[in-house]
């Protein structure tokens, strides 16, 4: 990761003003000053990885090269389930996806969190309260297909959403362990099962 | 003691809008606090509201209403320059007055 | 004379069937797939005039009235008084000086917010101790602690005037730049930043409406209605309290009380906001 680092602050030097970079560091410095572990939320979440990094420097738009080896990288880490199956219980997903629970200092440690889909995605058609910071997923297996190669798109996009678009709203819920193997194999299924309600006439 | 109601009356037409803000707990006595412990109920039981002179609401209240509860009242045939006289007395005794006068 | 009185209605009942209300959205014909974001939700809109109602007689008034008594009242050991705390426009002047912070205070050569500012005068001339204040900084259902009734007062001083945050000293402009570059930080476990749900126009979390903070206009709907009145409890919270929690969503850590990082978000979203009507203490779910 420190080379990747290395390499994209040589590459961004020249696109930002040197100011930016000034109030950027003391933003920085003073977060680390100011942030304290409370709970599961521990201090050291302040501190950017490479991604965020990335993402911070360019606006959520960094150059083309970058931002497509750093995808890579991101799709490499993705680990796809020992046993081959990707889709699980659509009827679990659908519980999951209500939840907005998870990773805050108010969330016990040892509890699996939630998705949180609805927070951002219109999904089933019975949920009318959904948001609109991501895209309607309504009918997402019906438009889409559910074969393989997409069961394995849409797990892969869980696991890590910045795999596919680098500066993504979307968490890495698969990568930062936000949620398992177990439970993202049921939003898959909620996505691309037939039975799913998602995928109803 | 308590804090102070906040009162506003207003004339509009015949009638006398009165507006009433009171500070209140208004504990329902099924809360628990964060050791566990019930919190007693503690909650205005009756009030009563003069308007020049004559006692206009005689009322009884309960565990339903909200915390700092508001409270609404038309009264007919009042008229600007009135003194509003509004008391009330909890489940544990203690009471509060206050008044203002009827504003044109 | 004839008086015929009749009672309205106790604002809890309402209180208590909007809340169940509002969890439990009404089932409606499922949207066809790809459609456009839906229009504000019928539930919202009706929260709206049911908020804008209770506003005529919000319960923050009482905590105003509260926190005028102390700013007015109350004496320090030394005998001294709030009428000593200069937030900005003099010794112990109140009006308009909420929609004048965060500002450059040269007596502590700092910026700081308004709740910062009169926690500082509180402490200083009143003999309140700041760790006991930070032991308890936010209100619950037990305790609206004074210096949150006093923020109160001072922001009712403010009602109904336009906000206009300084930025002249060299330090205000810092402060706004720093401020700036924290909205847009994304870190932690979620990769999220202020600007993740509030650098975007239009864009919502379940039914609730996401302001672009960006934006003078969306900027001014983070700033007004607070300090508000918590229907959920009856208890007055801050700008401070509605940071803290949203770092908490955030999946931040938590920010400590009073903080430079707090400070630096509030200046940059209220210098967005300058220009804007502030209409005093509000009412919140």
């Amino acid at each position: 990761m420190n080379k990747i680092l290395f390499f994209l602050a040589a590459s961004l030097a020249g696109t930002v003003a040197l100011a930016d970079g000034d109030y950027r560091a003391e933003a920085i410095a003073m977060m680390k000053h100011d942030f304290k572990t409370k709970g599961i939320a521990t201090a050291d979440r302040v501190n950017e990885d490479g991604v965020q990094a990335v993402c911070n420097r360019s606006g959520d738009h960094p150059p083309k090269t970058i931002a497509e080896r750093l995808e890579k990288d991101q799709l490499e880490s993705i680990r796809y389930p020992a046993d081959g199956k990707l889709m699980g219980d659509w009827k679990a997903g659908e519980k999951l996806a209500q939840s907005g629970r998870g990773m805050t200092w108010s969330d016990k440690a040892g509890v699996p969190g939630g998705g949180n889909c609805y927070n951002c995605h219109q999904i089933g058609p019975a949920e009318t309260s959904f948001g609109t910071v991501g895209p309607s997923l309504y009918q997402f297996g019906k438009l889409r297909g559910s074969g393989p190669d997409m069961q394995k798109y849409v797990y892969g996009r869980i696991w890590n959403a910045k795999a596919f678009n680098l500066c993504s709203a979307m968490p890495r819920f698969g990568h930062v362990q936000a949620l398992t193997e177990a439970q993202i194999k049921d939003l898959v299924a909620l996505l691309l099962d037939p039975q799913s309600p998602v995928n109803s006439k | 003691m308590a804090d102070p109601m906040k009162i506003r009356a207003q004339m509009k037409g015949d009638t006398a809008d009165i507006r009433v803000l009171m500070s209140h707990a208004m504990e329902t006595g099924q809360r628990k606090d964060n050791a566990g412990n019930t919190v007693p109920a503690h909650y205005i039981q009756s009030i009563t509201i003069d308007v020049g002179g004559k006692r206009v609401i005689q009322g009884q209240t309960g565990t339903s209403v909200s915390r700092n509860p508001v409270f609404g009242f038309r009264v007919k045939g009042a008229k600007a320059g009135d003194k509003v006289v509004i008391h009330w007395e909890d489940n544990k005794g203690d009471k509060r007055t206050d008044e203002t006068t009827v504003a044109g | 004379m004839k008086q015929r009185p009749s009672m309205l209605a106790a604002a809890a009942a309402l209180t208590a069937a909007f809340a169940v209300q509002a969890q439990q959205p009404p089932k409606k014909a499922p949207p066809p797939a790809k459609a456009a974001a839906p229009a504000k939700s019928a539930i919202s809109e009706e929260f709206e005039k049911f908020r804008e109602v209770l506003e005529e007689d919000n319960p923050a008034e009482l905590f105003e009235a509260r926190g005028e008594d102390i700013w007015k009242n109350k004496k320090g050991p030394d005998g001294a008084s709030m009428a000593q705390c200069d937030l900005g426009l003099g010794a112990g002047v109140v009006k308009g000086a909420y929609v004048r912070m965060p500002r450059w205070f040269a007596d502590v050569g700092k910026v700081m917010d308004a709740e910062r500012r009169v926690v500082h005068c509180m402490v200083k001339y009143l003999g309140y101790k700041e760790e006991d204040i930070r032991k308890q900084p936010f209100s619950n259902v037990n305790k609206t602690p004074d210096h949150v009734s006093v923020i109160t007062y001072v922001a009712g001083q403010s009602r109904n005037m336009k906000i206009a945050v300084p930025q002249k000293h060299p330090q205000e402009r810092a402060t706004y730049e720093i401020g700036k570059e924290i909205f847009a930080y994304r870190a932690g476990p979620y990769d999220f930043a202020c600007a993740t749900c509030h650098g975007n126009d239009d864009m919502r979390i379940r039914t609730q409406d996401l302001p672009n903070l960006r934006k003078p206009d969306q900027a001014i709907r983070a700033y007004q209605g607070w300090p508000g009145y918590r229907m959920t409890g009856g208890f007055m919270l801050t700008q401070q309290w509605r940071m803290n929690d949203c770092f908490r969503q955030q999946r931040f850590p938590e920010p400590t009380y009073l903080s430079d990082t707090i400070t630096a978000l509030l200046t940059y979203m209220t210098v967005t906001a300058n220009g804007q009507l502030y209409k005093g203490p509000g009412i919140k779910r």
